[in-house]
């Protein structure tokens, strides 16, 4: 008593109905591509084309003839080339001074008990949720001749005079360091409170003392919350303009800066565009690598 | 996960103490300053009075600047969640193979340099004669916002049982329907946050709005800005002490409600 | 609320297949489902079960072939419009409502009036033996409270036809068991058409009028539950429902057919080509020898196993030409005086009736080793 079917008439079934369907199918899934097209329409319009414009610009002069003058420029100027040393230099201090100071607070965070780990977070939160523009005006506060952190120094006897903290280098570090420093200590918290409980009690089990718990099991699991924090850092670094030109005192130039001052005050698109895609591609380059070794959109995600 | 040595734990947590100090510090600092009495930023201030808030609120620039930034946020808000969260519910809904690059393109704008988006959003408002228009700024907050509305709410989807919108739709109710009366209610929470965010976003925005923004439509971040490469007074520390409370208020409520919605889901 | 079901017979599945790239959900299935009928899809994961009540549904859409409901192809017809109603195996409540906000649901969506509402609300309500729970909140439920409300919001608007899939697996043994008793009985008192999903035989066994056998996107057999146990088409089948176990057989000239050196004699029709194997009920299977006769087959072998099961024994025979089959017994104090020790020789008897033989592929049944 099974099912019995012409097997002739499950041929021609299938023929003229299959185009039907798929039709029907396409046309459902073209009404929900329709919800993304405005988001889609922003972004195309406001950044993809603008971005191919300005690329154009970097490649034609004056008369639009093609050149690759204003990138040759970018290598050959002595001014241009120390911005990018610069700025890939003060970007390598700031990330690495974050991950210093970023492990252990995520560390505590990450294994305190839910109250204390609540607090600890919202402190970190709250500089991360503050204007930068905001924590930069504080740093100069406390940065100056006369602020707090001079105060402080001569005060402990650690200097005779007041430091020179802002206006320079130094200051742009400083500033960057506490605007970055959340980024770090959220994802890396994040990281190591996926990193399953039973996984440290296991190793102490075995015989194992904290010191080596966290060498051998916690540390190495929480190395690609690690990697995708500081790549985010550096990158973020890379291209970071309000905290250096406030707090870097006009002399210390990064590459931002540059891009800025060729647009406001010589409005030249190419040089501008050049240094810019120079910028963008070194962070692509980055970001690319880091992904080979490193799930980066999964972790960035989950913050 | 680890039991830490009694010396270890002390340790680490002075360390950490120092640490969250120097988080917390300059921030805290501006409230103390605003209410100083003195025009050179010293600190400890001689004395204490409220001029740098009645500098603010008695100063028609300054006014006018922050409500054109709240206006811009709010305009920014109001648009970048719908479309955000439009473009999340047809990302995660379609089945079209190419949907991650869509994803992908939609999250440019987090991963491109500030300071190049900003260029080339110039770029595009002075050929358009745009440049000190609000409404310029107003797309351009909204494209920054849009990969951050995409994630919050994204996560909210993702977290949520797709399969209640199927039951809603075999009991008699179409995708938009089902939609608005059981998927929306329940990522609320997402949809808030992101919100805030995008509000936030907006108001807090220097480098584009340094590019953008002139003469009338200059907004508080602008001409924070300038105030303090110009180190005008300490004005600024009464404008940005308004701004932190209002932002740490804002951030407190979309925190609470996400860590509710939290609790709910597990109790449920 | 037992209503007669007017205007809607069968369900009629005609040549469905569904591709997802390379792959083959559903390749060419076709079933009719007589109006009032409860029909399982059984089969392993992957089988294509959930995909055929997906389409059904009408969430998915087929590569190619139609749905009827009656006359009326509903192929392309939208899930709101088919006037079905939907069990999940999470239940898929929704959460930020009340019993009442999700069971009058349906009925809100079709603007009945709100003293109607509350009135086919409690009827659900008691049908589904939840009398009362109106204002409850879902996070309050146990698993089985939740499952009936997801029930009663699936029949109170009077469905031509409800879709289960596997509604009963997050539930434990003790409820799922009393629940698919339950849920026999309402499809009694409803003569509501029924389609459920499951992977436990048993299950189907035990609710079904009829039960398709599925397989890697095919109805492998149609039939009754007495048929299936009984008469199974084909080795899958043979070894998915009831515990049976497949022993490879050798056919030899006269058409005969044998288990190693013992010839088989059987009351159930041979399958003509192919290799064929012995489907063993493991509660056919009779220990020692019940007299002489013609009507049994007999095997030698060796016990290699004794599991008690509480109510039952299972025991493990190794048979001499190489084979194991398992065996099972009900315990009583008759039984359980004589159970032999592991390692004993025994002598294991089949009736001709219960030799059930089956074409299998020579790959899917374990070769008999040389004794």
């Amino acid at each position: 008593m099974s099912a019995t079917i012409n097997s002739f008439q499950q041929r021609i079934d299938r023929a003229d109905n299959a185009a039907e369907l798929a039709r029907a199918g396409r046309r459902e899934q073209w009404g929900l591509v329709a919800l993304v097209l405005p988001a889609a329409a922003f972004v195309v319009a406001l950044m993809v084309i603008p971005l191919v414009w300005l690329f154009w610009q970097s490649i034609t002069d004056q008369s639009g003839a093609l050149t690759l003058m204003n990138y040759v420029r970018i290598f050959t100027e002595e001014g241009t080339l120390a911005t990018f040393q610069r700025t890939f230099v003060a970007s390598l201090m700031v990330t690495a001074i974050c991950v210093v100071l970023g492990y252990p607070v995520a560390f505590l965070a990450a294994v305190s008990k839910p109250r204390t780990a609540t607090i600890i977070m919202v402190l970190v939160l709250i500089p991360f949720w503050t204007s930068v523009l905001v924590r930069t005006y504080a740093w100069l506060v406390l940065l100056q001749r006369t602020g707090l952190v001079n105060q402080f120094l001569t005060w402990a006897g650690v200097v005779e005079a007041p430091l020179a903290l802002v206006h320079n280098l130094t200051g742009s570090v400083i500033g960057m360091v506490h605007i970055m420093l959340p980024f770090v200590i959220l994802t890396l918290y994040s990281s190591l409170t996926q990193i399953p409980a039973d996984f440290g009690r296991a190793a102490a089990s075995l015989g194992a003392r904290p010191g080596r718990v966290f060498r051998t099991v916690i540390f190495p699991l929480s190395l690609p919350g690690l990697v995708a924090g500081s790549v985010f850092v550096f990158v973020l670094s890379l291209g970071f303009y309000i905290t250096p030109e406030l707090l870097g005192g006009g002399r210390t130039v990064m590459v931002s800066m540059l891009v800025q001052r060729n647009i406001d005050l010589y409005f030249q698109f190419g040089s501008a565009s050049a240094v810019a895609f120079v910028l963008l591609a070194a962070t692509l380059l980055i970001l690319w690598l880091a992904d080979r070794v490193v799930p980066l959109g999964k972790i960035l995600a989950d913050r | 996960m680890i039991l830490l040595e009694r010396f270890h734990r002390v340790a680490i947590a002075s360390t950490v103490a120092l640490i969250l100090l120097f988080l917390t510090v300059p921030v805290l600092i501006i409230f103390p300053v605003s209410f100083g009495d003195s025009a050179s930023l010293r600190f400890p201030p001689p004395g204490w009075s409220v001029r740098w808030y009645q500098a603010f609120l008695g100063s028609r620039q300054w006014l006018a600047a922050a409500s054109t930034s709240f206006e811009i946020a709010t305009l920014t808000m109001l648009i970048a969640v719908p479309i955000g969260t439009a473009a999340s519910y047809g990302l995660m809904t379609c089945r079209m193979a190419n949907a991650r690059y869509a994803y992908v393109l939609l999250m440019t704008p987090m991963i491109v340099p500030i300071i190049i988006i900003g260029v080339g959003v110039f770029a595009v408002f002075s050929k358009m004669g745009l440049v000190g228009s609000m409404w310029a700024l107003v797309l351009a907050h909204v494209l920054l916002a849009i990969p951050y509305v995409l994630l919050t709410v994204g996560a909210g989807l993702r977290s949520f049982d797709m399969n209640q919108e199927m039951a809603a739709r075999s009991l008699g109710v179409n995708r938009a329907k089902a939609f608005v009366t059981i998927t929306l209610p329940q990522i609320r929470t997402s949809v808030f946050v992101a919100a805030v965010f995008s509000f936030l976003s907006s108001l807090d925005e220097v480098v584009v709005a340094l590019f953008i923004a002139r003469g009338e439509t200059t907004t508080l971040t602008r001409e924070m800005f300038m105030s303090i490469r110009e180190q005008v007074d300490p004005t600024i520390a009464a404008v940005s002490s308004i701004l932190v409370s209002m932002t740490v208020l804002l951030a407190a409520l979309a925190y609470a409600s996400q860590q509710r919605s939290a609790r709910r889901a597990q109790g449920a | 609320m037992t209503r007669s079901r007017a205007g809607f017979d069968t369900v009629s599945i005609r040549a469905l297949t569904k591709d997802y790239g390379v792959t083959k959900a559903l390749d060419g299935v076709s079933l009719d489902v007589r109006e009032g009928e409860f029909v399982s899809l059984l089969g392993p994961s992957g089988s294509g079960k959930t995909t055929l009540l997906n389409i059904l549904g009408g969430f998915d859409r087929p590569t190619s072939g139609q749905v009827f409901f009656g006359s009326t192809d509903v192929t392309l017809l939208q899930p709101h419009l088919r006037d079905i109603g939907m069990v999940f195996q999470n239940y898929a409540l929704f959460p930020h409502m009340t019993v009442e906000g999700n069971i009058a649901y349906p009925l809100r969506a079709r603007n009945v009036g709100s003293a109607e509402i509350a009135r086919r609300v409690a009827d659900a309500l008691t049908l589904v033996e939840l009398a009362g729970y109106q204002t409850r909140r879902i996070g309050q439920l146990s698993g089985g409270q939740k499952q009936r409300v997801a029930l009663a919001r699936a029949l109170v608007f009077d469905p031509k036809l409800i879709l289960l899939d596997e509604p009963l697996s997050a539930l434990d043994k003790q409820l799922r068991e009393s629940m698919q008793i339950e849920l026999r009985q309402l499809h009694a008192k409803l003569g509501a058409t029924m389609i459920y999903v499951t992977h436990d035989q048993r299950e189907a066994l035990t609710m079904s009028d009829r039960i398709a056998v599925m397989r890697s996107g095919r109805i492998e057999q149609l039939g009754t539950p007495t048929e299936l146990y009984n008469f199974p088409r084909n080795d899958f089948v043979a070894s998915f429902v009831g515990e049976s176990t497949l022993v490879p057989l050798q056919r030899s000239d006269g058409g005969s057919v044998s288990l190693g050196t013992s010839r088989l004699r059987t009351g159930r029709p041979v399958p003509q080509d192919g290799p064929i194997a012995l489907a063993v009920h493991a509660e056919k299977l009779i220990l020692d020898s019940p007299g002489e006769g013609e009507d049994w087959n007999r095997f030698d072998g060796s016990v290699s196993d004794v599991i008690y099961q509480g109510e039952s024994v299972k025991i493990s025979v190794r048979l001499d030409d190489g084979a194991s089959v398992g065996l099972r017994q009900h315990c009583h104090h008759r039984s359980m005086s004589s159970l032999p020790q592991v390692g004993s020789r025994v002598k294991v008897a089949l009736h001709v009736e219960d030799t059930i033989l089956v074409p299998c592929d020579a790959e899917s049944v374990p070769q008999a080793h040389a004794a």
